[in-house]
């Protein structure tokens, strides 16, 4: 845990969590019908969200870890590697497919709900079932 | 084809949120050193009540508390914005329950098993240049688009 304490850690994460379910809302992105214009090709939009958002987090990713010895917060900038295995391309695909269905990945579902999309409890506890399926039959640690 | 043919409700709210997307990753690096992702929350959440070792990871169980407060901003983010926008700025899916539960299933299963979902592999990882995430990315727009028109095609909407 980073050494502002648990209290200044969960005040980060409820803020960040804060500015990116407002821009999920602002980019129209919690609604399945904006994520399915995209996926019909007929609207682009998602791509510009999709891009803005990693160009920005690409800046702090690449230019933090330069300018600081560590976060602000202290403790240390960390990496979350992906890897090149079957597993990572199998559950991309079937997550495509979950996504082509449903219109909402596992962050809009959650968002949607404080923009007052009630139906979207549904993905909600789909995506924990998922979740649950994943990690109690096929769950596995990296070293 | 011209700009406004590729996006013909504007382009402004989609750079926009992308960005406001991009700061609260950005924000959550620059302060704690975290890598925002959402789909682990998911797991993390279950290790609650999940007895099954694999639930139990420390990864799962000590992160637990910091990714459920970032679930709760994403809905808090979510209603300020509505509430700011003001009477009929609430909008409610007319996608059928059956699909949204469905999908949530195969997503919230591929996700984990691919470990990371559109935030995890398509904005921290394209972020930090990961190249399996960046073809997770190609991998499940792909199989979504094709979903998507096959759903059409078989009569949903």
């Amino acid at each position: 845990m980073p050494r502002g304490g648990p209290r200044a850690v969960m005040a980060a994460a409820l803020l960040s969590g804060a500015l990116f379910g407002f821009g999920l809302a602002l980019s129209t992105m919690v609604r399945p019908e904006s994520v399915r214009e995209f996926l019909l090709l007929k609207d682009f939009g998602l791509l510009l969200v999709m891009g803005g958002a990693a160009g920005v987090t690409g800046v702090a990713y690449f230019v933090l870890p330069r300018l600081l010895s560590g976060p602000i917060l202290g403790h240390r900038f960390e990496t979350h590697p992906s890897h090149f295995e079957a597993r990572t391309f199998i559950g991309a695909a079937l997550f495509g497919v979950g996504w082509g269905l449903a219109g909402v990945c596992p962050g809009p579902a959650v968002a949607g709900l404080g923009a007052g999309d009630w139906p979207l409890l549904a993905s909600v506890v789909g995506i924990l079932l998922g979740a649950w399926i994943q990690g109690r039959f096929f769950g596995r640690h990296h070293a | 084809m011209t700009i406004a043919a590729l996006f013909p409700s504007g382009w402004q709210q989609y750079l926009s949120g992308g960005v406001c997307i991009g700061l609260g990753v950005g924000l959550l690096f620059a302060l704690t050193g975290l890598i925002g992702g959402v789909s682990t929350m998911y797991t993390a959440a279950l290790s609650l009540v999940a007895g099954h070792p694999f639930f139990q990871h420390e990864k799962f169980v000590a992160t637990r508390h910091w990714r459920l407060m970032y679930g709760l901003g994403l809905i808090l983010g979510a209603a300020v914005f509505t509430l700011l926008r003001g009477r009929g700025a609430g909008f409610v899916t007319g996608v059928p329950v059956w699909r949204l539960f469905v999908g949530g299933v195969v997503a919230g299963f591929g996700a984990r098993l691919s470990g990371g979902c559109t935030s995890g592999h398509g904005i921290c990882g394209i972020g930090s240049l990961q190249k399996p995430s960046i073809l997770a990315v190609l991998v499940f727009l792909t199989t979504a688009i094709l979903t998507a028109h096959a759903a059409r095609a078989l009569g949903g909407h």
